[in-house]
């Protein structure tokens, strides 16, 4: 048991806490906010299981994207995608895996190709396209490099310089059961996974909210229907039952947010 | 004509992406609303006209504006979510009417959100707060305060741009978030807040007062009669009838918007259907949506709910006008309902369209199509119309209804390029608050996308006229198409197409006065 594994093993605690705890109640923070108006994207779906439809199309095929911008959709679909074959893949290091992950494998193996020229492809265009280098921060570059950086250390690991995986998956199993086992002492995967430490910390202040986020938009989740049926938040429902035009004309410990 | 630099056209229909000019459009913004237009919105009024012309802003205004910036985003999910998850893809940056005919990048929609979303990360996020130069977030200052004003009002909130975005952010939710907050610091917009007060003093954007209005409605039946020799009646405040109409006051008599009354007033006279217009609520448009209030918004959309009530009638009918159809039809059941009172056969509110449209394929107009012969028709579809609201049952009937009712009384119609209509419309160039001649330079650079749409088709496919079905459409159209060498008749409303068309074969009105001498003036003078 070495130092570097038990710190590792605290970092992951304390990330996996993080990710899953602040991007939960950022979660409830959006969803419970109120939307006082109906404000879909029109024409937008009239029903509810069209709604689910459209977002699908959004998820999966990002299809607004596709409208705007044939090459970004395309580096976007290439990088998302592949992240998720990617991830699936991962999922080894975690549990027992049945006959759909085996089976996946390779394509997770190299879907990490194109999840980077994707990765180089969204970086190109930040860099070279003048409009979009014109609205890009330093963290824009950043989380593109961080990605990359995640990429390129699992690709050495995976093609160059192999790891143990056993022990890989010794030591997160023994995570999930809050027992220590030891990680392989490679510097590859020890930057790998200090880097995936880092999103995870990250995610839930950074604009990787926009994952969870695009379920939540109003433009896009809303169902057009707003003839047939009553919406109404519950502060604008205040004003209606205190009688009063302006916000501040509510009896202050009436005012409720929400 | 002023002088204004004019952004020449290439003919291909298509207007091609600009490279970035930092600051084209940088400037001071509109004529700023003094404390005693602030007054009847509610808004705060503790500033005042300085030495150079401009205004102080309020006291503590910093705390102010962050305070109001704290509100809204926990009264709007849509502020909250879209301040946070852009991911600055760039998907929506050419999609913007402003960007693509000013060049200034401020006018990119991410850049406009950027405006707020740098304070808004400076003041309520982590990253911001401790981070700023890495997440680019800024400290709130006057200068910012300027650019806001400026750019925020060089948006017509048409949402072409949350049509591209992949989670659907809408840039006009924060500019009309950025107005709000602007207006409780001493900046609000003189045009739109001066309007405003009009409607609560008067029940229109115009200060149309009712024996003046009477005057003209009376005005246009003897003009109707003239030409047609049938007495079609324009009814004012008259309790009892089917049908309040609601329309944008500029119907009443600026060109080409009254031919278009008239339309609506031979289609209702024709089908039989008894209508009235309000004193009260003699204004479709609802500038209170502009400026991001929505107590003000609820405030002008409930004088249409008392109209309606007063007046007894079973149906709410709008004219044609873009924001006031998407406050009409997205809102007003919000802001102004229930409608339990009005007939449930009918949807509240319905378009004129939907009511003409449906009249025509039930068989109860006759059209004489031929009347429109000298006429090749192309339709705009009206940003608000087409990406905030809904004809008929079916997604997408607002793009159809038009188009069936022109097909119906036109011989001649042909659509503008794909990308330039449906969803993907442009804006005219002065929706949203900015139809106002102090912004006229970039009125006239921001109809450029549409400008190129329709001299393709006027030179490949003949095109004379193009239909529009919004008032601020019309009146933009006709002010700037002269500057790319079109002439302002070019502009017709739809109902107007229909008007010329419409053969009236009921001679005498459902609603004729009983005798003609009975000229009894209506003396309920409606205090506001
Ligand atoms: C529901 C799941 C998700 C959806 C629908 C989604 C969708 C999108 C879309 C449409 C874009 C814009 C196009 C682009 O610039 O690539 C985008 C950007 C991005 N996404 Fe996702 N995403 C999801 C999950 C994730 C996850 C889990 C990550 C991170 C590990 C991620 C990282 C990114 C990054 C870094 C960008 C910005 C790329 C750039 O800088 O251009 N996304 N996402
Ligand atoms: C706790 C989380 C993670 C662990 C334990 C982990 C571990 C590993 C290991 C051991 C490998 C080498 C596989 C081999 O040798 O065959 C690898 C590869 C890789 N990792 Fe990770 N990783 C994690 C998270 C991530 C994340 C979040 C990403 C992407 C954003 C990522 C991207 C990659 C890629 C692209 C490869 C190479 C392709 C492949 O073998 O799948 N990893 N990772
Ligand atoms: S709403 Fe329209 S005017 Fe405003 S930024 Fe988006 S595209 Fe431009
Ligand atoms: S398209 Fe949407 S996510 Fe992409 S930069 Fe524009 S606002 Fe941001």
């Amino acid at each position: 048991m070495t130092f570097v594994s038990i710190l590792y093993g605290l970092l992951f605690w304390a990330a996996t806490l993080v990710l899953v705890v602040g991007v939960g109640r950022k979660i409830y923070f959006y969803a419970t906010l109120p939307v006082p108006l109906k404000i879909p994207t029109t024409p937008a779906p009239v029903t509810q299981s069209g709604v689910v439809w459209r977002m699908f199309r959004e998820v999966v095929f990002f299809q607004s994207l596709f409208r705007a911008n044939k090459y970004t959709w395309l580096f976007a679909f290439m990088f998302h995608m592949a992240l998720w074959l990617v991830l699936l893949r991962h999922t080894r290091y975690f549990m027992e895996i049945g006959p759909f992950l085996s089976f996946i494998q390779p394509f997770g193996k190299y879907a990490s190709f194109v999840m980077l020229i994707g990765l180089a492809g969204l970086l190109g265009r930040r860099l070279l396209v003048d409009r979009v280098r014109y609205i890009s921060a330093p963290s824009d570059f950043l989380m593109l490099a961080l990605l990359i950086a995640i990429g390129l250390s699992g690709m050495m690991m995976t093609f160059v310089s192999h790891t143990d995986i056993t022990m890989v998956k010794g030591f997160f199993r023994g995570l999930m059961t809050f027992d220590f086992h030891p990680l392989p002492a490679s510097p590859i995967l020890l930057v790998h996974l200090l880097l995936v430490a880092i999103l995870m910390f990250i995610f839930p202040i950074s604009k990787l909210m926009h994952a969870p986020g695009v379920f939540l938009s109003p433009t896009r989740n809303q169902v057009d229907n707003p003839r047939e049926k009553r919406h109404i938040s519950a502060w604008a429902l205040e004003l209606e039952q205190q009688n009063k035009t302006y916000l501040d004309e509510l009896k202050q410990d009436e005012v409720k947010h929400g | 004509m002023a002088d204004y630099e004019v952004p020449k056209l290439n003919g291909e229909g298509v207007i091609e992406i600009p490279k970035i000019k930092p600051d084209a459009m940088a400037g001071k913004g509109p004529y700023i609303a003094k404390p005693d237009f602030q007054k009847p919105l509610h808004f705060p009024t503790d500033f005042a006209a300085e030495e150079g012309g401009g205004y102080t802003l309020v006291p503590d205004w910093k705390e102010k504006a962050l305070a109001k910036m704290d509100d809204l985003r926990h009264r709007y999910r849509s502020l909250q979510l879209y301040l946070d998850i852009c991911v600055k893809c760039g998907a929506c940056t050419d999609k913007c009417h402003y960007y693509l005919g000013t060049h200034d990048p401020k006018n990119m929609p991410v850049a406009r959100q950027d405006l707020m979303r740098k304070v808004y990360r400076r003041y309520f996020t982590f990253a911001g707060k401790h981070f700023p130069k890495l997440v680019g977030a800024v400290d709130l200052t006057e200068e910012v305060i300027d650019d806001w004003y400026n750019y925020y009002h060089q948006c017509s909130q048409c949402r072409r741009c949350s049509v591209y975005c992949p989670y659907g952010i809408d840039t006009a939710e924060v500019s009309m978030a950025a107005r709000e907050i602007l207006d409780h610091i001493g900046r609000g917009s003189k045009y739109n807040n001066e309007i405003i007060g009009k409607v609560f003093k008067v029940g229109n954007n115009l200060g149309l007062p009712q024996p003046a209005l009477a005057d003209t409605l009376e005005g246009l039946e003897e003009d109707v009669e003239a030409a047609t020799g049938i007495k079609v009646r324009f009814p004012l405040d008259e309790e009892g009838a089917e049908v309040l109409l609601v329309t944008p006051s500029a119907d009443f008599f600026a060109e080409p918007h009254v031919d278009g009354l008239m339309g609506y007033a031979k289609v209702f006279h024709e089908a039989g259907i008894s209508w009235t217009l309000s004193s009260y609520a003699s204004e479709g448009a609802n500038f209170g949506m502009f400026i991001g209030s929505y107590e003000n918004m609820r405030r002008i959309a409930l004088r249409i709910r008392e109209a309606a009530i007063k007046l007894k009638v079973k149906r709410i009918v709008f004219g044609e006008c873009g924001h006031a159809w998407r406050v009409a039809y997205s809102f007003l059941n919000t802001l102004a309902g229930p409608f339990d009172f009005l007939d449930p056969k009918y949807p509240v509110p319905q378009h004129i369209l939907e009511v003409t449209w449906g009249l025509m394929q039930e068989g109860k107009l006759t059209l004489d199509k031929s009347k429109n012969d000298d006429k090749v028709l192309t339709f705009h579809d009206s940003c608000n119309v087409a990406r905030g609201s809904r004809m008929g049952d079916k997604p997408g009937g607002q793009f159809e209804y038009p188009r069936n009712v022109i097909k119906a009384v036109c011989n001649h119609f042909v659509d503008m390029p794909a990308d330039t209509i449906h969803d993907a419309t442009y804006c005219c160039g002065g929706g949203g608050g900015l139809l106002t001649d102090d912004l006229m330079e970039l009125r006239i650079k921001g109809a450029q996308p549409r400008m190129e749409a329709l001299k393709y088709v006027t030179e490949q496919q003949g095109v004379t006229h193009m239909a529009a079905i919004c008032a601020i459409c019309k009146s933009q159209f006709t002010k700037v198409i002269p500057y790319y060498g079109f002439k302002m008749e070019q502009i017709v409303s739809v109902h107007q197409l229909v008007s010329n068309a419409l053969v009236l074969t009921r001679q005498v009105s459902v609603q004729a006065r009983p005798d003609e001498d009975d000229d009894d003036e209506d003396d309920g003078d409606d205090d506001a």
